[in-house]
């Protein structure tokens, strides 16, 4: 398993199944499957697919630990970076299918709807986590900047959750099951936080 | 204006729902069903007089109409319906008139069917999420049926019900909603020869997943006002509650009127996507039907009262 996790071959691996979701929605598209609304079909598809990366990358840490798998961190910025991916074709196909880019219509949505309000943010916070993916910026940010502002992810899955609840009419099933990973994901982390803050408090370094 | 050409005519042009219908009956066949004798899926309703309240606006195909409904006692998602109502069981049937009438009675389909001579309307839809569809009803006006049930003068109202059986519908549970489905309309909205009792579409009876066998349709007010799979029709003294205002009285009102001007919480009501077109049109006031209802809410403040 660990030396599977290493090999060379995973990450394209890996990242070829990160875009069978894209590729599938196109080859539908192809097909004329998106039935009788396909650009509403396309705007779930892609907002399914922006919140279940997020959730995934999430998953690395607490996963990593618990399985012992140390190596799984290779993967996470290229999760996370796919998150992004499917959260911008999500915003575009809302500013264009839906807004036509018109910049009245788009404010007054983000403004007056909430759920837009809560997409929004969710977005808003995921650009500067994937314009700082970088090593160069890990080390011109620091390791403790650096994760620091990379918290910024708890905030865009929340803001997710709150997105997706807030537009169902009234059948609330996913967003709870979506509010519940996430809820299990952040609680895995918290016995290893206090280890981890009880060391630096020791230790004192940077 | 609204002469169109006949019927047979426009059909033929949709030819993929015949290609869809015998499809479906060759699933049904094979999988062994047993449908009820005289109501398989496409049994034909004969007769149909023309109405001069049909739009000569392109119809929507069979298959959109028939794939994405929103029918949540069969699930939320818009594909469920078809895919869950197969079974549903319409035969026997029972819709009851009750009330504040003299003439209080209880029908089956097919003498609910004979009340009145059937018209085919081909009426725009429009969604609450905004989306719309260009639908070829077959019925006739609910009037005839409230007439034969003679309201009485405390008669205000009419309250609608819809089947609800947890059984036959086992996600209605699911749905996020109080079931049964209700809905509700003034006396006088009732009346109004537009608003229409609904056996079938496109020449056929009603499939299933469209509101078998027997539903509203209201073509000035949002889809969901238009209940499905009726079994009661009360006339009341007072307002009835409605299952979507119920649910969220902030977002859903009793009148649900088509109005572009007053905004829904999420879902801008200015335009709307006709299910099959890319750019969206603007949302007529009352769906484009206002010359014949408007003069029903004179006086009346349609922001407050949505
Ligand atoms: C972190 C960012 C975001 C996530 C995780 C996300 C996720 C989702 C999810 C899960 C859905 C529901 C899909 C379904 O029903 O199957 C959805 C729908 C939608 N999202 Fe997002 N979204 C995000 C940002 C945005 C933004 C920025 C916008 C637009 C400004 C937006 C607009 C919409 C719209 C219009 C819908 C469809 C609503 C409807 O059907 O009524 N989302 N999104």
């Amino acid at each position: 398993m660990a030396s599977l996790l290493r090999s060379r071959w995973l990450k394209p691996v890996v990242f070829l199944l990160c875009l069978l979701p894209l590729g599938l929605l196109i080859l539908r598209g192809f097909q004329g499957e998106l039935g009788a609304n396909p650009i509403e079909y396309i705007t779930h598809a892609t907002g399914d697919w922006t919140m279940r990366f997020l959730l995934i990358t999430l998953s690395i840490t607490p996963v990593r630990r618990i399985a012992k798998q140390p190596d799984l961190i290779r993967f996470r910025r290229m999760l996370g970076l796919f998150s992004f991916f499917y959260g911008c074709l999500h915003l575009m196909t809302w500013m264009w299918l839906d807004k036509f880019f018109d910049p009245g219509e788009m404010w007054a949505d983000v403004v007056k709807r909430r759920f837009i309000t809560a997409g929004m943010v969710g977005f808003v916070a995921m650009i500067p986590l994937a314009f700082t993916s970088t090593r160069g910026w890990i080390r011109r940010l620091g390791g403790r900047n650096w994760q620091r502002l990379h918290r910024l992810i708890y905030v865009s899955a929340a803001a997710g959750v709150v997105h997706y609840y807030w537009l169902v009419k009234s059948d609330i099933r996913l967003p709870a099951l979506y509010a519940g990973i996430l809820a299990i994901l952040l609680l895995l982390r918290a016995p290893f936080a206090r280890r981890q803050a009880a060391v630096r408090a020791g230790t004192a370094s940077g | 204006m609204l002469i169109r050409k006949a019927p047979e005519i426009r059909y033929s042009e949709v030819t993929p729902k015949q290609v869809y219908l015998n499809r479906r009956r060759f699933l049904a066949g094979a999988a062994g069903l047993a449908l009820a004798k005289g109501e398989a899926a496409g049994a034909k309703l004969e007769n149909l007089r023309k109405s001069e309240f049909s739009t000569n606006e392109p119809m929507t195909p069979y298959k959109d109409v028939t794939t994405y409904n929103n029918f949540y006692e069969f699930g939320t998602g818009k594909a469920d319906p078809a895919r869950n109502a197969t079974k549903f069981q319409t035969e026997p049937w029972q819709l009851k008139v009750e009330g504040h009438c003299n003439n209080p009675k209880t029908y089956d389909t097919d003498s609910l069917r004979r009340l009145a001579p059937l018209e085919e309307r081909i009426y725009r839809m429009r969604c609450v999420e905004g989306w719309s569809m260009v639908i070829p009803w077959i019925g006739y006006p609910l009037a005839a049926l409230l007439k034969q049930a003679e309201p009485t003068d405390k008669a205000k109202y009419v309250a609608f019900e819809s089947y609800y059986e947890s059984r036959q519908m086992p996600r209605g549970r699911y749905a996020g909603i109080d079931l049964p489905y209700r809905e509700g309309l003034r006396l006088d909205e009732a009346m109004h020869p537009l608003t229409l009792l609904c056996f079938g579409l496109y020449g056929d009876v009603l499939p299933n997943q469209n509101g078998a066998p027997v539903r509203l349709v209201v073509p000035w007010k949002y889809g969901f006002k238009s209940i499905k799979s009726l079994v009661k029709i009360r006339l009341a003294d007072k307002q009835p509650s409605t299952t979507w205002s119920i649910s969220n009285p902030r977002e859903y009102g009793f009148y649900s009127n088509v109005n572009p001007q007053v905004d829904h919480p999420r879902w801008s009501q200015a335009s709307e996507r006709r299910i099959g077109e890319f750019f969206k049109r603007k949302t007529l006031m009352f769906n484009g039907y206002g010359e014949h209802v408007a003069p029903l809410y004179d006086g009346l403040d349609l922001k407050k009262n949505y």
